[in-house]
Protein backbone atom coordinates (compact mmCIF):
# COMPACT_ATOMS: atom_id res chain seq x y z
CA UNK A 1 0.00 0.00 0.00
CA UNK A 2 2.61 2.51 1.11
CA UNK A 3 4.52 2.09 -2.12
CA UNK A 4 1.56 3.08 -4.28
CA UNK A 5 0.42 6.33 -5.77
CA UNK A 6 -1.37 8.22 -3.00
CA UNK A 7 -4.53 9.84 -4.35
CA UNK A 8 -5.42 12.73 -2.06
CA UNK A 9 -9.01 12.48 -0.70
CA UNK A 10 -9.71 15.92 -2.13
CA UNK A 11 -7.61 18.34 -4.21
CA UNK A 12 -5.08 20.42 -2.30
CA UNK A 13 -4.87 23.81 -3.98
CA UNK A 14 -1.56 25.60 -4.39
CA UNK A 15 -3.19 28.85 -3.37
CA UNK A 16 -0.09 31.00 -3.56
CA UNK A 17 3.66 30.92 -4.04
CA UNK A 18 6.55 33.24 -3.46
CA UNK A 19 10.15 33.22 -4.67
CA UNK A 20 13.41 34.90 -3.65
CA UNK A 21 16.55 34.45 -5.78
CA UNK A 22 20.14 35.60 -6.13
CA UNK A 23 21.37 38.01 -8.78
CA UNK A 24 22.55 35.30 -11.19
CA UNK A 25 19.23 33.48 -11.08
CA UNK A 26 17.46 36.80 -11.64
CA UNK A 27 19.68 37.43 -14.66
CA UNK A 28 18.83 33.96 -16.06
CA UNK A 29 16.16 32.99 -18.61
CA UNK A 30 13.41 32.78 -15.94
CA UNK A 31 14.36 35.97 -14.06
CA UNK A 32 11.10 37.79 -14.80
CA UNK A 33 9.09 35.08 -12.99
CA UNK A 34 10.79 35.56 -9.61
CA UNK A 35 9.33 37.89 -6.96
CA UNK A 36 12.39 39.15 -5.10
CA UNK A 37 16.14 39.19 -5.63
CA UNK A 38 19.28 40.69 -4.17
CA UNK A 39 20.61 43.01 -6.90
CA UNK A 40 24.09 43.28 -5.39
CA UNK A 41 25.91 40.45 -3.69
CA UNK A 42 23.34 37.89 -2.50
CA UNK A 43 23.98 38.68 1.19
CA UNK A 44 20.40 39.93 1.67
CA UNK A 45 21.83 42.41 4.16
CA UNK A 46 23.33 39.72 6.43
CA UNK A 47 26.92 39.24 7.61
CA UNK A 48 27.19 35.47 6.95
CA UNK A 49 25.97 33.33 4.04
CA UNK A 50 24.03 31.09 6.42
CA UNK A 51 22.09 34.07 7.77
CA UNK A 52 21.53 35.23 4.19
CA UNK A 53 19.93 31.90 3.36
CA UNK A 54 17.68 32.05 6.43
CA UNK A 55 16.69 35.59 5.49
CA UNK A 56 15.64 34.36 2.04
CA UNK A 57 13.28 31.81 3.62
CA UNK A 58 11.93 34.42 6.00
CA UNK A 59 11.26 36.73 3.03
CA UNK A 60 9.59 33.99 0.96
CA UNK A 61 7.19 32.98 3.75
CA UNK A 62 6.69 36.58 4.87
CA UNK A 63 5.74 37.82 1.44
CA UNK A 64 3.34 34.90 1.00
CA UNK A 65 1.62 35.76 4.30
CA UNK A 66 1.71 39.48 3.50
CA UNK A 67 0.15 39.10 0.06
CA UNK A 68 -2.56 36.72 1.31
CA UNK A 69 -3.20 38.84 4.43
CA UNK A 70 -3.21 35.59 6.40
CA UNK A 71 -1.99 35.53 10.00
CA UNK A 72 0.33 32.94 11.55
CA UNK A 73 -2.72 31.38 13.23
CA UNK A 74 -4.32 30.74 9.82
CA UNK A 75 -1.55 28.30 8.89
CA UNK A 76 -1.75 24.77 10.32
CA UNK A 77 1.90 23.88 9.76
CA UNK A 78 5.15 24.83 8.08
CA UNK A 79 7.25 22.18 6.29
CA UNK A 80 10.66 23.44 5.32
CA UNK A 81 14.14 22.26 4.43
CA UNK A 82 17.52 23.34 3.13
CA UNK A 83 21.04 21.95 2.59
CA UNK A 84 22.76 23.24 5.70
CA UNK A 85 23.83 21.12 8.65
CA UNK A 86 20.86 20.26 10.85
CA UNK A 87 18.54 22.31 8.62
CA UNK A 88 19.41 25.61 10.27
CA UNK A 89 18.56 27.61 7.15
CA UNK A 90 14.92 26.74 7.76
CA UNK A 91 14.91 26.61 11.55
CA UNK A 92 16.43 30.07 11.99
CA UNK A 93 14.74 31.60 8.98
CA UNK A 94 11.26 30.63 10.16
CA UNK A 95 11.86 31.28 13.86
CA UNK A 96 9.86 34.49 13.77
CA UNK A 97 6.66 32.71 12.69
CA UNK A 98 4.33 31.34 15.32
CA UNK A 99 3.41 28.27 13.27
CA UNK A 100 4.00 24.54 13.99
CA UNK A 101 7.23 23.64 12.16
CA UNK A 102 8.59 20.45 10.58
CA UNK A 103 12.20 20.51 9.31
CA UNK A 104 12.90 18.37 6.24
CA UNK A 105 16.03 17.06 4.60
CA UNK A 106 15.76 15.61 1.12
CA UNK A 107 18.70 17.37 -0.54
CA UNK A 108 17.54 18.78 -3.89
CA UNK A 109 14.28 16.79 -3.62
CA UNK A 110 13.13 18.81 -0.60
CA UNK A 111 10.70 21.00 -2.54
CA UNK A 112 8.82 17.93 -3.77
CA UNK A 113 9.12 16.24 -0.37
CA UNK A 114 7.58 19.34 1.24
CA UNK A 115 4.75 19.40 -1.31
CA UNK A 116 4.08 15.67 -0.70
CA UNK A 117 4.02 15.95 3.09
CA UNK A 118 2.35 19.37 3.14
CA UNK A 119 -0.49 18.27 0.89
CA UNK A 120 -0.97 15.06 2.89
CA UNK A 121 -1.07 17.15 6.08
CA UNK A 122 -3.55 19.63 4.61
CA UNK A 123 -5.68 16.76 3.29
CA UNK A 124 -5.79 14.92 6.60
CA UNK A 125 -5.47 17.54 9.34
CA UNK A 126 -7.15 20.17 7.19
CA UNK A 127 -6.57 23.87 6.67
CA UNK A 128 -3.57 25.60 5.15
CA UNK A 129 0.05 24.49 5.10
CA UNK A 130 3.14 26.33 3.90
CA UNK A 131 5.96 24.32 2.28
CA UNK A 132 9.21 26.22 1.95
CA UNK A 133 12.81 25.48 0.96
CA UNK A 134 16.03 27.34 0.35
CA UNK A 135 19.55 26.88 -0.89
CA UNK A 136 22.32 29.44 -1.24
CA UNK A 137 25.30 28.96 -3.55
CA UNK A 138 27.75 30.38 -1.02
CA UNK A 139 26.59 28.49 2.07
CA UNK A 140 26.40 25.26 0.04
CA UNK A 141 29.90 25.76 -1.40
CA UNK A 142 31.24 26.22 2.12
CA UNK A 143 29.50 23.10 3.35
CA UNK A 144 30.00 20.73 0.44
CA UNK A 145 33.05 21.97 -1.46
CA UNK A 146 35.65 24.64 -0.79
CA UNK A 147 35.85 28.12 0.78
CA UNK A 148 34.32 30.76 -1.49
CA UNK A 149 37.56 32.35 -2.68
CA UNK A 150 39.44 29.09 -3.25
CA UNK A 151 40.71 28.92 -6.82
CA UNK A 152 39.89 25.69 -8.61
CA UNK A 153 38.23 24.16 -11.64
CA UNK A 154 35.24 21.84 -11.75
CA UNK A 155 34.49 19.07 -14.23
CA UNK A 156 31.82 19.44 -16.95
CA UNK A 157 29.35 17.14 -15.10
CA UNK A 158 29.34 19.29 -11.94
CA UNK A 159 26.22 21.27 -11.08
CA UNK A 160 25.85 24.73 -9.59
CA UNK A 161 23.86 25.30 -6.39
CA UNK A 162 21.04 27.78 -6.98
CA UNK A 163 20.63 30.76 -4.66
CA UNK A 164 16.90 30.64 -4.20
CA UNK A 165 14.09 30.20 -1.71
CA UNK A 166 10.44 29.49 -2.36
CA UNK A 167 7.30 29.09 -0.31
CA UNK A 168 4.10 27.37 -1.44
CA UNK A 169 0.75 27.94 0.25
CA UNK A 170 -1.27 24.71 0.22
CA UNK A 171 -4.95 24.82 1.08
CA UNK A 172 -7.83 22.37 1.26
CA UNK A 173 -10.10 25.26 0.18
CA UNK A 174 -10.28 26.75 -3.29
CA UNK A 175 -8.65 30.16 -2.81
CA UNK A 176 -6.07 32.18 -4.68
CA UNK A 177 -3.46 34.60 -3.38
CA UNK A 178 -1.36 35.12 -6.50
CA UNK A 179 -0.64 38.53 -7.97
CA UNK A 180 -3.25 39.37 -10.61
CA UNK A 181 -0.88 38.81 -13.51
CA UNK A 182 -2.94 36.38 -15.62
CA UNK A 183 -6.50 36.52 -16.98
CA UNK A 184 -8.93 33.67 -16.29
CA UNK A 185 -6.61 32.11 -13.77
CA UNK A 186 -6.59 28.31 -13.61
CA UNK A 187 -5.82 27.34 -10.02
CA UNK A 188 -3.18 24.61 -9.73
CA UNK A 189 -3.88 21.75 -7.36
CA UNK A 190 -2.15 18.64 -6.17
CA UNK A 191 -4.16 15.47 -6.71
CA UNK A 192 -1.63 12.68 -6.33
CA UNK A 193 1.73 12.18 -4.68
CA UNK A 194 4.17 9.27 -4.80
CA UNK A 195 6.96 9.11 -2.23
CA UNK A 196 10.37 8.18 -3.61
CA UNK A 197 12.45 5.16 -2.65
CA UNK A 198 16.21 5.60 -2.17
CA UNK A 199 18.19 4.03 -5.00
CA UNK A 200 21.96 3.58 -4.96
CA UNK A 201 23.65 2.46 -8.19
CA UNK A 202 27.17 2.90 -6.84
CA UNK A 203 28.05 6.39 -8.10
CA UNK A 204 30.51 7.99 -5.66
CA UNK A 205 31.50 11.07 -7.66
CA UNK A 206 29.98 14.17 -6.01
CA UNK A 207 30.74 16.05 -9.22
CA UNK A 208 28.28 13.87 -11.10
CA UNK A 209 25.15 13.96 -9.00
CA UNK A 210 22.92 13.78 -12.07
CA UNK A 211 24.15 10.22 -12.61
CA UNK A 212 23.58 9.38 -8.93
CA UNK A 213 19.98 10.66 -9.00
CA UNK A 214 18.79 9.51 -12.45
CA UNK A 215 18.16 5.88 -11.35
CA UNK A 216 15.93 7.10 -8.50
CA UNK A 217 13.93 9.27 -10.91
CA UNK A 218 13.58 6.28 -13.22
CA UNK A 219 12.39 4.08 -10.35
CA UNK A 220 9.66 6.54 -9.31
CA UNK A 221 8.55 7.14 -12.90
CA UNK A 222 8.39 3.42 -13.72
CA UNK A 223 6.33 2.76 -10.57
CA UNK A 224 4.01 5.68 -11.36
CA UNK A 225 3.33 4.75 -14.97
CA UNK A 226 3.02 1.02 -14.36
CA UNK A 227 0.48 1.59 -11.58
CA UNK A 228 -1.49 4.44 -13.13
CA UNK A 229 -1.64 2.84 -16.57
CA UNK A 230 -1.15 6.31 -18.08
CA UNK A 231 1.40 7.10 -20.76
CA UNK A 232 3.84 10.03 -20.61
CA UNK A 233 2.02 11.91 -23.37
CA UNK A 234 -0.98 12.24 -21.04
CA UNK A 235 1.03 15.02 -19.39
CA UNK A 236 2.02 18.43 -20.66
CA UNK A 237 5.29 18.14 -18.83
CA UNK A 238 7.31 15.69 -16.76
CA UNK A 239 9.67 17.97 -14.92
CA UNK A 240 12.55 16.68 -12.84
CA UNK A 241 14.58 18.85 -10.51
CA UNK A 242 17.51 18.78 -10.65
CA UNK A 243 19.18 16.13 -12.73
CA UNK A 244 20.99 18.72 -14.83
CA UNK A 245 22.11 18.05 -18.39
CA UNK A 246 23.94 14.80 -17.62
CA UNK A 247 21.29 13.21 -15.39
CA UNK A 248 18.43 14.24 -17.70
CA UNK A 249 20.02 12.56 -20.63
CA UNK A 250 20.71 9.38 -18.61
CA UNK A 251 17.09 9.34 -17.41
CA UNK A 252 15.67 9.68 -20.92
CA UNK A 253 18.01 6.96 -22.25
CA UNK A 254 17.09 4.50 -19.52
CA UNK A 255 13.39 5.27 -19.65
CA UNK A 256 13.41 4.61 -23.40
CA UNK A 257 15.27 1.34 -22.84
CA UNK A 258 12.57 0.38 -20.33
CA UNK A 259 9.84 1.15 -22.85
CA UNK A 260 8.84 4.58 -21.50
CA UNK A 261 9.46 7.38 -23.96
CA UNK A 262 9.49 10.60 -21.95
CA UNK A 263 11.94 12.65 -24.03
CA UNK A 264 9.21 14.68 -25.76
CA UNK A 265 7.60 15.85 -22.52
CA UNK A 266 10.59 15.81 -20.17
CA UNK A 267 12.35 18.88 -18.91
CA UNK A 268 14.57 19.58 -15.92
CA UNK A 269 14.63 22.60 -13.61
CA UNK A 270 18.44 22.48 -13.50
CA UNK A 271 18.53 22.99 -17.27
CA UNK A 272 16.06 25.88 -17.22
CA UNK A 273 17.28 28.28 -14.57
CA UNK A 274 20.58 29.36 -16.14
CA UNK A 275 21.88 29.94 -19.61
CA UNK A 276 24.43 27.25 -18.74
CA UNK A 277 26.68 27.70 -21.76
CA UNK A 278 26.89 31.49 -21.53
CA UNK A 279 27.40 31.65 -17.76
CA UNK A 280 29.64 28.57 -17.44
CA UNK A 281 27.30 26.60 -15.19
CA UNK A 282 28.51 23.23 -16.52
CA UNK A 283 25.71 20.64 -16.13
CA UNK A 284 23.18 23.20 -14.82
CA UNK A 285 21.57 24.19 -11.53
CA UNK A 286 21.00 22.15 -8.40
CA UNK A 287 20.11 22.63 -4.74
CA UNK A 288 16.75 22.68 -2.96
CA UNK A 289 16.07 26.16 -4.26
CA UNK A 290 16.44 25.23 -7.94
CA UNK A 291 13.36 23.07 -8.50
CA UNK A 292 11.49 25.16 -5.91
CA UNK A 293 11.87 28.55 -7.58
CA UNK A 294 11.43 27.15 -11.10
CA UNK A 295 8.18 25.48 -10.01
CA UNK A 296 6.89 28.27 -7.78
CA UNK A 297 7.92 31.04 -10.15
CA UNK A 298 7.70 29.75 -13.70
CA UNK A 299 5.74 26.46 -13.83
CA UNK A 300 2.87 27.61 -11.61
CA UNK A 301 2.63 30.82 -13.63
CA UNK A 302 2.31 28.81 -16.84
CA UNK A 303 -0.33 26.57 -15.23
CA UNK A 304 -2.32 29.54 -13.97
CA UNK A 305 -2.18 31.08 -17.43
CA UNK A 306 -3.55 27.83 -18.87
CA UNK A 307 -0.47 26.99 -20.94
CA UNK A 308 0.27 23.88 -18.84
CA UNK A 309 -2.63 21.83 -17.51
CA UNK A 310 -1.29 18.61 -16.08
CA UNK A 311 2.29 18.05 -14.97
CA UNK A 312 4.34 15.55 -13.00
CA UNK A 313 6.91 17.21 -10.80
CA UNK A 314 9.71 14.91 -9.63
CA UNK A 315 12.05 16.35 -7.02
CA UNK A 316 15.32 14.45 -7.16
CA UNK A 317 17.89 14.50 -4.37
CA UNK A 318 21.39 13.12 -3.80
CA UNK A 319 21.44 11.97 -0.18
CA UNK A 320 25.13 12.31 0.62
CA UNK A 321 27.17 14.42 3.01
CA UNK A 322 30.74 15.68 2.58
CA UNK A 323 31.77 13.07 5.16
CA UNK A 324 30.07 10.13 3.43
CA UNK A 325 31.81 11.15 0.19
CA UNK A 326 35.21 11.42 1.94
CA UNK A 327 34.66 7.97 3.44
CA UNK A 328 34.17 6.61 -0.06
CA UNK A 329 30.49 5.72 0.25
CA UNK A 330 28.40 5.81 -2.89
CA UNK A 331 25.61 8.38 -3.29
CA UNK A 332 21.98 7.27 -2.98
CA UNK A 333 19.39 9.20 -4.95
CA UNK A 334 15.71 9.77 -4.28
CA UNK A 335 12.82 11.14 -6.34
CA UNK A 336 9.46 12.22 -4.91
CA UNK A 337 6.59 12.71 -7.34
CA UNK A 338 3.81 15.29 -7.18
CA UNK A 339 1.04 15.57 -9.75
CA UNK A 340 -0.07 19.15 -10.23
CA UNK A 341 -3.06 19.82 -12.41
CA UNK A 342 -5.59 22.49 -13.36
CA UNK A 343 -7.66 20.17 -15.51
CA UNK B 1 18.85 -1.55 -18.88
CA UNK B 2 21.93 -1.44 -16.69
CA UNK B 3 20.67 -2.59 -13.33
CA UNK B 4 23.94 -3.76 -11.92
CA UNK B 5 26.17 -1.16 -10.27
CA UNK B 6 29.40 -2.01 -12.07
CA UNK B 7 27.76 -1.74 -15.48
CA UNK B 8 26.07 1.48 -14.49
CA UNK B 9 29.34 3.02 -13.27
CA UNK B 10 31.05 2.02 -16.53
CA UNK B 11 28.21 3.50 -18.56
CA UNK B 12 28.28 6.75 -16.55
CA UNK B 13 32.06 7.11 -16.76
CA UNK B 14 32.04 6.40 -20.49
CA UNK B 15 29.43 9.04 -21.26
CA UNK B 16 30.58 11.77 -18.82
CA UNK B 17 32.17 14.64 -20.70
CA UNK B 18 35.81 14.96 -19.68
CA UNK B 19 37.55 18.20 -18.83
CA UNK B 20 39.21 19.67 -21.97
CA UNK B 21 42.75 18.43 -21.29
CA UNK B 22 44.61 20.16 -24.13
CA UNK B 23 42.96 23.54 -23.46
CA UNK B 24 43.53 23.21 -19.69
CA UNK B 25 47.20 22.27 -20.23
CA UNK B 26 47.79 25.18 -22.60
CA UNK B 27 46.21 27.68 -20.20
CA UNK B 28 48.15 26.23 -17.26
CA UNK B 29 51.38 26.48 -19.26
CA UNK B 30 50.75 30.08 -20.31
CA UNK B 31 49.57 31.43 -16.93
CA UNK B 32 51.97 29.33 -14.84
CA UNK B 33 54.81 30.29 -17.17
CA UNK B 34 53.85 33.96 -16.95
CA UNK B 35 53.85 33.82 -13.14
CA UNK B 36 57.30 32.18 -13.10
CA UNK B 37 58.64 34.64 -15.68
CA UNK B 38 57.30 37.55 -13.64
CA UNK B 39 58.91 36.06 -10.52
CA UNK B 40 62.22 35.76 -12.37
CA UNK B 41 61.89 39.45 -13.30
CA UNK B 42 61.30 40.30 -9.64
CA UNK B 43 64.40 38.33 -8.66
CA UNK B 44 66.47 40.32 -11.15
CA UNK B 45 64.96 43.55 -9.86
CA UNK B 46 65.64 42.76 -6.20
CA UNK B 47 69.22 41.72 -7.00
CA UNK B 48 69.59 44.93 -8.99
CA UNK B 49 68.66 46.77 -5.80
CA UNK B 50 71.70 45.17 -4.21
CA UNK B 51 70.21 42.18 -2.39
CA UNK B 52 71.99 38.85 -1.93
CA UNK B 53 70.58 36.07 -4.15
CA UNK B 54 69.09 34.09 -1.23
CA UNK B 55 67.46 37.16 0.29
CA UNK B 56 66.12 38.24 -3.11
CA UNK B 57 64.67 34.75 -3.74
CA UNK B 58 62.92 34.76 -0.36
CA UNK B 59 61.51 38.21 -1.06
CA UNK B 60 60.17 37.00 -4.42
CA UNK B 61 58.20 34.26 -2.61
CA UNK B 62 56.93 36.77 -0.08
CA UNK B 63 55.84 39.09 -2.90
CA UNK B 64 53.93 36.30 -4.70
CA UNK B 65 52.24 35.19 -1.46
CA UNK B 66 51.28 38.79 -0.69
CA UNK B 67 49.87 39.41 -4.17
CA UNK B 68 47.89 36.14 -4.08
CA UNK B 69 46.45 36.92 -0.64
CA UNK B 70 45.51 40.40 -1.86
CA UNK B 71 43.86 39.08 -5.03
CA UNK B 72 42.08 36.38 -3.00
CA UNK B 73 40.83 39.00 -0.55
CA UNK B 74 39.37 41.24 -3.24
CA UNK B 75 37.70 38.25 -4.90
CA UNK B 76 39.75 38.14 -8.10
CA UNK B 77 42.03 35.14 -7.62
CA UNK B 78 39.36 32.45 -7.94
CA UNK B 79 38.40 33.84 -11.36
CA UNK B 80 42.01 33.71 -12.53
CA UNK B 81 42.39 30.18 -11.13
CA UNK B 82 39.19 29.03 -12.85
CA UNK B 83 40.84 30.02 -16.13
CA UNK B 84 44.39 28.93 -15.30
CA UNK B 85 43.84 25.68 -13.34
CA UNK B 86 47.20 24.17 -12.48
CA UNK B 87 48.86 27.35 -13.77
CA UNK B 88 48.02 29.12 -10.52
CA UNK B 89 47.81 25.98 -8.37
CA UNK B 90 51.33 24.66 -8.80
CA UNK B 91 53.42 27.80 -8.05
CA UNK B 92 53.44 29.18 -4.50
CA UNK B 93 50.32 31.17 -5.49
CA UNK B 94 48.20 28.02 -5.13
CA UNK B 95 49.43 27.46 -1.60
CA UNK B 96 48.88 31.09 -0.62
CA UNK B 97 45.32 30.97 -1.96
CA UNK B 98 44.64 27.67 -0.17
CA UNK B 99 45.52 29.35 3.13
CA UNK B 100 44.01 32.81 2.60
CA UNK B 101 40.67 31.59 1.16
CA UNK B 102 39.63 29.61 4.29
CA UNK B 103 40.90 32.46 6.49
CA UNK B 104 38.46 34.86 4.81
CA UNK B 105 35.70 32.30 4.60
CA UNK B 106 35.64 31.22 8.24
CA UNK B 107 35.78 34.58 10.01
CA UNK B 108 32.05 34.30 10.69
CA UNK B 109 32.82 31.45 13.09
CA UNK B 110 35.32 33.60 15.04
CA UNK B 111 39.09 33.89 15.20
CA UNK B 112 39.64 30.74 17.28
CA UNK B 113 37.10 28.14 16.13
CA UNK B 114 36.78 29.64 12.65
CA UNK B 115 39.98 31.13 11.27
CA UNK B 116 42.30 29.41 13.77
CA UNK B 117 40.87 25.94 13.41
CA UNK B 118 40.13 25.97 9.70
CA UNK B 119 42.83 28.12 8.07
CA UNK B 120 44.81 24.99 7.11
CA UNK B 121 41.78 22.89 6.14
CA UNK B 122 43.01 22.73 2.53
CA UNK B 123 46.76 23.36 2.90
CA UNK B 124 47.04 21.20 6.05
CA UNK B 125 47.87 17.94 4.25
CA UNK B 126 50.58 19.69 2.23
CA UNK B 127 52.11 21.14 5.38
CA UNK B 128 51.91 17.90 7.39
CA UNK B 129 53.26 15.57 4.73
CA UNK B 130 55.68 18.19 3.39
CA UNK B 131 57.28 18.61 6.82
CA UNK B 132 57.23 14.85 7.44
CA UNK B 133 58.90 14.14 4.11
CA UNK B 134 61.45 16.93 4.74
CA UNK B 135 62.28 15.50 8.18
CA UNK B 136 62.69 11.98 6.83
CA UNK B 137 64.88 13.26 4.02
CA UNK B 138 66.98 15.15 6.58
CA UNK B 139 67.48 12.06 8.71
CA UNK B 140 68.51 9.98 5.68
CA UNK B 141 70.85 12.77 4.52
CA UNK B 142 72.42 12.93 7.99
CA UNK B 143 72.90 9.13 8.15
CA UNK B 144 74.53 9.02 4.72
CA UNK B 145 76.83 11.97 5.46
CA UNK B 146 77.79 10.72 8.92
CA UNK B 147 78.43 7.03 8.28
CA UNK B 148 79.42 6.76 4.62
Amino acid sequence: MGQSIIKLPGPIYIAGASTVVGHEEFAGPLGEYFDFHDPKDDTFGMDTWEKAESEMQRMAVGSLLGRSKLKDGDIAALFSGDLLNQCTGSAYGLLSYNIPFFGLYGACSTAAEGLCLGSLYAATVGGRVISAVSSHYCSAERQFRYPMEYGGQRPPTAQWTVTGAAAFLLSDQRESYYPRDVENECLPRITEVMPGISVDRGISDANNMGAAMAPAALDTLMRYFSESGLSPDAFDLIVTGDLGAEGSSILCDFARAAGLDIAAVHTDCGNMIYDAAATDKHAGGSGCGCSAVVTAGYLLHEMRAGRLRDILFLGTGALMSPMSVQQGQSIPGIAHLVRITTA
Amino acid sequence: MHTDSENYKKYVNARAKKSPLAKDCLRAFLVGGAICTGAQGLLALYKGWGMEKDDAAALVSVTLVFLTALLTGIGVFDNIAKFAGAGTLVPITGFANAVSAPAIDTKGEGFVLGVGAKIFSIAGPVILYGITAGTLYGVIYWIINTFF
